[in-house]
């Protein structure tokens, strides 16, 4: 079983490094891991895609919380919600094949920001089927290099994934 | 008026009413021992290793239930606390840790004793700084005893590096904390309180299962309360011990792997676990058996992440285990339940002791029973001694049997009754240790005198690693590896040698005596008692048919 996390958490140093710590301490599975700053330059939020059954992502949640840098942990139920992961394609582009490639990333409303000779880098933004789907339909072209953002969600409608005020 | 920050550091421990420091200094936490050196309120007890002024803060802390505070230099200084640190951290014991850091601005290049202490002791802490802005240094110390204190108590630790423990700042003391990410919750939901009751009011055989949260709550009276109002039997976990009376009719003695058969038969065989501030370690839920799977549990936690995270429970409630147990009380309804009380009083097992010299483990806690009736406080090292101990002395108070439980830490007693003893200066304290685990920390024994303290030492020596030696039998068939010692010291001389006295029994008659001399002693005392390495404690049951060793379930 999947589950996005939300973690709002103090922008300080070292943070980042207690959150992977605990995963790894406690033998928990993180999928993907994305974090930046929010609108507040107080607090990060991290996007937090983990692996496990009910009791393991249970406890992941509660002992996230223990953190005294973690300000808030919700979950991302993934039918309210939209989620959206950013990838950066490198691919083998023989003179012959240029036309087809480009034809894929249209297809895909993918963007070409990088030509040389022989390579282009595409850039996708989607949820993660879409990604994989790219991906896999550029593989037989040669995929030199591939880097991808980890997911970043957020909850449909009105609904928002706040600091508790103090 | 402008300070230092490690001024101010000395200033903030005063404003928290620390009245003694542990610790040990070194060149980059000398500008804290300067601050110390000009300060006359905080008394510095100098151990004789950092390890060592963890573990008495630590059993300073579990008899004052204030926080306890160690000082340590950077690198080595700063690992050496790592074990007491761990060991605070897995009995949940609520220490502050200082240790000095090389300069800010030369963190990372490897410098001469630089480690990162932050970095290290992350999974052990409660929470831990790495000061990098003098000014932060009141904010963060007023911040580091809020968090090792309330909630699950924890140790924190602040690394102060040198160059900004010189920088100065000016000094005021914050008078809150504001964190956001830091909200213990303290009142149990009243929902969940109400089912509780009900499950309470209604169950036939149910016991109570006590941790150590029962003693860091203070909840020890209401927990009585609940007892004797409900007529429920009440064991105890390791870290449990001194919750409840040991003389009280209700109480069934220990439960776990070491545990007393009949106390974990009530487990296994109730139709209700109250089960109040305990982490359902392995060490616990090995001697039941495992659940039976009609048990219905009810766990009591200020730690949410505690409950569902060994056992699945069917009643959650997170509080305060005091605030909690007296909502409760307000609603529980009194019973009598001697069908099941008769039932366990028949589980009694009778304990017997195999392969024992001219002295059994027995009569000698027995004995120290009869001439202390539990006014006392008690500290174990880990080891047979210590299991012993948490079987047959039967204690009255809480805060008064201090043991490394999580952890098991080997070296812990000695230091942690320096600590204890600072704590409670009136109240006779005893070490009990075995060869193997005193021989860890003996250099403590300078602090002992050094302090003028009176510190009782009952050391169990078998001329090896009896528990060890016991799961070796178990498991690797008698092959015993490592377990026994080529060579000891004369331990009565070892401790003469500090200015100790000491006494060594070898016999069963000279017990009386000797732990008589041993209490009326006023300075410290060492009493040696020279066991077999085969000394093994097993409790029968039921017209001698089953025999339970009390590592039977081990490993």
């Amino acid at each position: 079983m999947k589950a996005t996390l939300a973690v709002l958490v103090e922008n300080h140093p070292g943070v980042l490094s207690r959150v992977a710590g605990l995963f790894a301490r406690r033998g928990f599975n993180i999928e993907s891991l994305a974090v930046g700053p929010t609108d507040n330059p107080e607090i990060s939020r991290m996007t937090i895609v983990v692996d496990g059954d009910e009791r393991v992502i249970e406890q992941i949640k509660k002992q996230l919380n223990k953190l005294v840098d973690v300000i808030k942990v919700s979950f991302i139920e993934p039918e309210n919600s939209v989620s959206r992961e950013l990838v950066m394609i490198k691919v083998n582009t023989e003179p012959e094949k240029r036309s087809e490639i480009i034809g894929i990333a249209e297809i895909f409303r993918a963007n070409i920001i990088d030509v040389s000779r022989d390579s282009m880098i595409i850039e996708l933004t989607g949820d993660k089927d879409k990604v994989n789907a790219m991906e896999e339909i550029l593989r037989p072209f040669g995929i030199k290099e591939l880097v991808r953002t980890g997911i970043i969600a957020m909850n449909r409608g009105s609904k928002c994934i706040e600091s508790p005020e103090q | 008026m402008r300070i230092t920050a490690a001024e101010a550091l000395v200033r903030c421990l005063e404003e928290e009413k620390v009245e003694v420091v542990f610790g040990y200094p070194g060149g980059a936490v000398l500008e804290v021992y300067d601050a110390l050196y000009f300060n006359k309120k905080i008394k510095h007890v100098l151990t004789r290793s950092e390890q060592a002024a963890a573990h008495a803060a630590s059993g300073y802390a579990r008899v004052s239930g204030k926080v306890g505070v160690c000082i340590a230099t950077s690198g080595p200084g700063a690992t050496n606390l790592v074990t007491g640190i761990a060991t605070a951290y897995m009995d949940s014991i609520p220490i502050v840790a200082i240790t000095g850091q090389v300069p800010l601005s030369q963190i990372g290049g490897d410098m001469f004793q630089e480690v990162d202490i932050t970095g290290a002791t992350a999974p052990f802490t409660k929470h831990n700084y790495l000061v990098k802005n003098a000014g932060d240094v009141p904010r963060i110390v007023k911040e580091a005893f809020h968090i090792a204190s309330t909630g699950r108590p924890g140790p924190v630790l602040i690394d102060l590096p040198r160059d900004v423990a010189r920088k100065k700042i000016d000094f005021t003391y914050p008078e809150e904390v504001s964190l956001k990410g830091y909200k213990p919750t303290l009142e149990g939901h009243p929902l969940q309180i109400i089912k509780a009751v009900e499950a309470i009011n209604s169950a036939k055989r149910p016991v109570i299962l006590a941790g150590g949260g029962v003693i860091s709550s203070g909840a020890h009276d209401e927990l009585m309360r609940l007892a004797e109002t409900a007529d429920i039997p009440v064991t105890v976990s390791l870290m449990g011990i001194g919750s409840f009376p040991g003389e009280h009719p209700l109480f069934l003695g220990m439960a776990g792997t070491h545990g007393m058969p009949r106390a974990n038969a009530a487990l296994k065989e109730s139709d209700l676990v109250i089960a109040l501030g305990c982490r359902f370690n392995d060490r616990l839920t090995g001697g039941a058996g495992g659940f039976n799977k009609n048990t219905k549990i009810i766990h009591v936690d200020v730690d949410p992440a505690e409950i569902g995270k060994n056992v699945k429970v069917d009643i959650p409630i997170v509080g305060d285990i005091k605030n909690v147990l007296r909502e409760l009380l307000k609603r529980i309804e009194k019973r009598s339940r001697k069908d099941w009380k008769d039932y366990l009083e028949g589980l009694k097992g009778e304990d017997v002791v195999e392969g024992c010299g001219d002295i059994s483990p027995l009569d000698i806690i027995g004995e120290l029973y009869e001439q202390t009736r539990g006014e006392l406080i008690i500290t174990t090292d880990v080891g047979a001694h210590q299991m012993w101990t948490a079987r047959y002395y039967k204690f009255k108070h809480p805060r008064s049997f201090i043991t490394s439980g999580g952890l098991g830490t080997m070296g812990y007693g000695l230091p942690a009754a320096i600590g204890a003893k600072i704590a409670n200066p009136n109240k006779q304290v005893i070490h009990i240790t075995g060869d193997g685990s005193f021989q860890m920390n003996f250099a403590e024994l300078a602090t002992l005198r050094e302090n003028d303290l009176s510190v009782k030492i009952i050391l169990f020596n078998n001329r090896g690693l009896g528990l060890v030696k016991e799961l070796q039998d178990i498991h690797c068939g008698g092959r015993y590896s490592q377990v026994h010692f080529g060579f000891l010291p004369d331990f009565v001389k070892l401790s003469e040698s500090y200015g100790i006295k000491a006494l060594r029994v070898e016999s069963k008659k000279e017990l009386e005596e000797a732990i008589s001399t041993m209490l009326k002693e006023e300075g410290s005392f060492l009493l040696e008692c020279r066991l077999t390495i085969e000394a093994r404690v097993k409790s029968l049951i039921k017209e001698g048919k089953t025999y339970e060793s009390h590592a039977g379930s081990l490993g």
